[in-house]
């Protein structure tokens, strides 16, 4: 009873950007989408949250088809916080959180007090109520990544969807995020670059490598150095850490020739 | 009967006092320049006069006044004032509209070719006599203002659809269809008629009468009940398609019906006053320092706004050079692009 694929392809002006990928993640669990630069993170998670069609395939929340819902009745169920979001308009970061209101909103305004709460709540849970009368130009990066997912967390939304969040912050932050979002009672599919972020926080893991599924399940089963040598072209050391029982990965170096 | 205890305000503290007296503060800014701008001219009417002959023809009563100055106020200065007003607040509304869809500050009709759209389609209908059974003037503008936007989108996205480059396009599409109309101007029209189409092309707001205000006011009217009910679609257009999408939004049924819009608002405003530039551009930023960026309170303040600056504009082209007139247009560029200038070095030192 979540958001879910279903063997979707998206064919992009002849590329196949996502191919046949199904994913069907547990009500409640955080799911990490991993693969290099290019892998299809970002396009999956666009036919996740509806603004693209798949060329194939079906996307289904509640196990009806994505398509045949309104953007609004999808927007009341799926938040999305995409890169690169930026404006050229002088707003405050509270009039930013309140812009997650609009799909809550009917034509003739709708519950202010209700708004009004959860705009109050998503500001505090991401520790931006200090912010709210700031103007966005004037905010860091990691300040501005915030206040998407402030934005997202005003839409009350089940399923969370985020597309590198922790990119542009700092290491105390992007832990914060991620504890967050997994102490939301929501489900939360989640592009990320840092396999150890992955490992600590997720659920579950879906490695793409050019728009395919190559693997997927628990961190501990997913995450070994034969797969992270196939998908990300690296030489990895995995070991599970005794307390978390969650693997921890350590890249080693190949000298003369530059590796992440 | 119990009295409730006073809510505590949610928003940034002010705001919400702050709008009304904004918005009333517009309102009566407006009326009350239109009731100067009528007073103004060649013939001397004094403010007692301009409310007495008001009062006459709105509220039935009988004072006397002279009949030459009831013709000069309600004939004339009155319906020129009330069409200046439309002009302002449409192609305020318009650049509201743009400026948010297209995320580009710098968006406004004339900017983007869609006034000079629309005035290659009134003179095809007007000179060439193309369908003027079937479109007259207003649907030929709106036809042409169509093409306009059309051919702007398209090239942009051409060109790689970036913010920026919708505004190149717009420059590319003004020049075109400037030239097709001097072309269907110099090749098809006599010398009088090609006076009176070069005035109008300018902006001008010469001989309007009620039947223009009509038009114009409705048209207006709509554009600005539209942009309330949707108010917060332009609002979710501020950090791009896909947030607007995650919004809610059907962001290609949004665009199209508000580019539709809009290109209607300035096709019926070209047809009446020809393309009068600047207005759009500037007031929606002079309205943001008042109101902030939301735009149920940007939009009608854009409007209040925009009309009072129109009305003022009209009326001193109107005695600057008295007996003959200047091009509203003109008045509006002089000091439209002053005050733009000023409100990019602002951005900057905010910034």
């Amino acid at each position: 009873m979540t958001l879910q694929t279903r063997a979707v392809t998206w064919n992009r002006g002849g590329r196949l950007v996502v191919d046949g990928v199904s994913l069907s993640p547990k009500p409640g669990a955080t799911v990490g989408l991993l693969g290099p630069n290019g892998s299809g993170k970002s396009s999956l998670l666009r036919l996740l949250c509806g603004s693209v069609r798949p060329t194939s395939g079906v996307v289904t929340l509640d196990d009806r088809s994505l398509a045949a819902l309104s953007r609004r009745d999808a927007a009341r169920a799926i938040a999305t916080v995409t890169q690169h979001a930026d404006t050229v308009v002088d707003i405050t970061v509270r009039d930013i959180v309140a812009l997650g209101r609009i799909p809550h909103r009917g034509v003739f305004g709708g519950d202010r007090d209700a708004d009004a709460a959860a705009v109050a709540e998503a500001l505090e849970r991401t520790g931006l109520t200090g912010k709210a009368g700031e103007l966005w130009h004037r905010l860091s990066g990691g300040e501005r990544q915030r206040v998407h997912i402030a934005r997202a967390l005003a839409q009350q939304p089940r399923e969370l969807l985020l597309d590198e969040p922790t990119n542009h912050l700092d290491i105390r932050y992007q832990l914060d995020l991620l504890q967050l979002v997994t102490e939301l009672p929501v489900t939360t599919v989640v592009a990320l670059h840092d396999l150890n972020l992955a490992a600590m926080f997720c659920d579950t893991v879906l490695v793409l490598k050019d728009g395919r599924a190559v693997a997927g399940g628990t961190p501990v089963e997913v995450l070994t150095p034969e797969l992270i040598a196939e998908v990300y072209e690296v030489n990895a050391a995995v070991r599970i850490d005794e307390a978390t029982q969650r693997p921890h990965i350590t890249f080693t170096r190949s000298w003369g020739d530059e590796v992440e | 009967m119990t009295l409730s205890p006073a809510r505590p305000v949610a928003s940034a503290p002010g705001s919400r006092l702050r709008f009304p007296a904004v918005g009333l503060g517009a309102l009566a800014v407006l009326l009350g320049s239109i009731g100067v701008a009528i007073t103004l001219g060649p013939a001397d009417v004094s403010l007692v006069n301009v409310r007495d002959i008001l009062l006459n023809h709105l509220a039935g009563a009988d004072i006397p006044v002279r009949v030459s100055e009831d013709a000069i106020v309600w004939n004339d200065r009155l319906p020129r004032a009330l069409v200046a007003a439309a002009c302002g607040a449409g192609l305020g509304l318009c650049g509201v509209i743009l400026q948010s869809l297209l995320r580009n500050p710098l968006a406004d009709p004339y900017v983007l070719g869609i006034s000079s759209g629309a005035s290659t389609g009134a003179v095809v209908v007007g000179i060439l006599g193309v369908g003027t059974a079937a479109l007259g003037i207003p649907g030929g503008a709106f036809i042409g203002s169509l093409a306009a936007f059309g051919v702007v989108l398209l090239i942009a996205r051409l060109a790689g659809g970036s913010d920026d480059k919708v505004i190149l396009a717009g420059i590319a599409v003004t020049q075109l269809f400037s030239a097709l109309t001097s072309f269907v101007i110099f090749a098809f029209a006599d010398s009088d008629e090609a006076r009176g189409v070069m005035f109008w092309l300018l902006g001008s707001l010469e001989g309007v009468r009620w039947n223009d205000v009509v038009l114009c006011g409705l048209a207006v009217l709509g554009g600005l009940v539209f942009c309330l009910v949707r108010a917060p679609v332009l609002d979710a257009f501020a950090f791009g398609d896909d947030v607007a999408s995650s919004l809610g939004v059907s962001v290609r049924r949004a665009r199209l019906t508000f580019m539709i819009v809009t290109a209607l608002l300035t096709a019926t405003l070209v047809s009446v006053a020809g393309a009068i530039g600047f207005v759009g551009l500037v007031l929606p930023h002079a309205a943001r320092f008042l109101t902030g960026p939301l735009h149920v309170r940007l939009v009608p303040v854009t409007a209040l706004t925009g009309a009072a600056f129109m009305v003022w504009v009209d009326a001193l082209s109107r005695v600057a050079f008295s007996p003959s007139p200047l091009p509203v247009g003109v008045g509006t560029a002089l000091i439209g692009v002053p005050v733009f200038i000023a409100i990019m070095f602002r951005r900057r030192r905010a910034l």
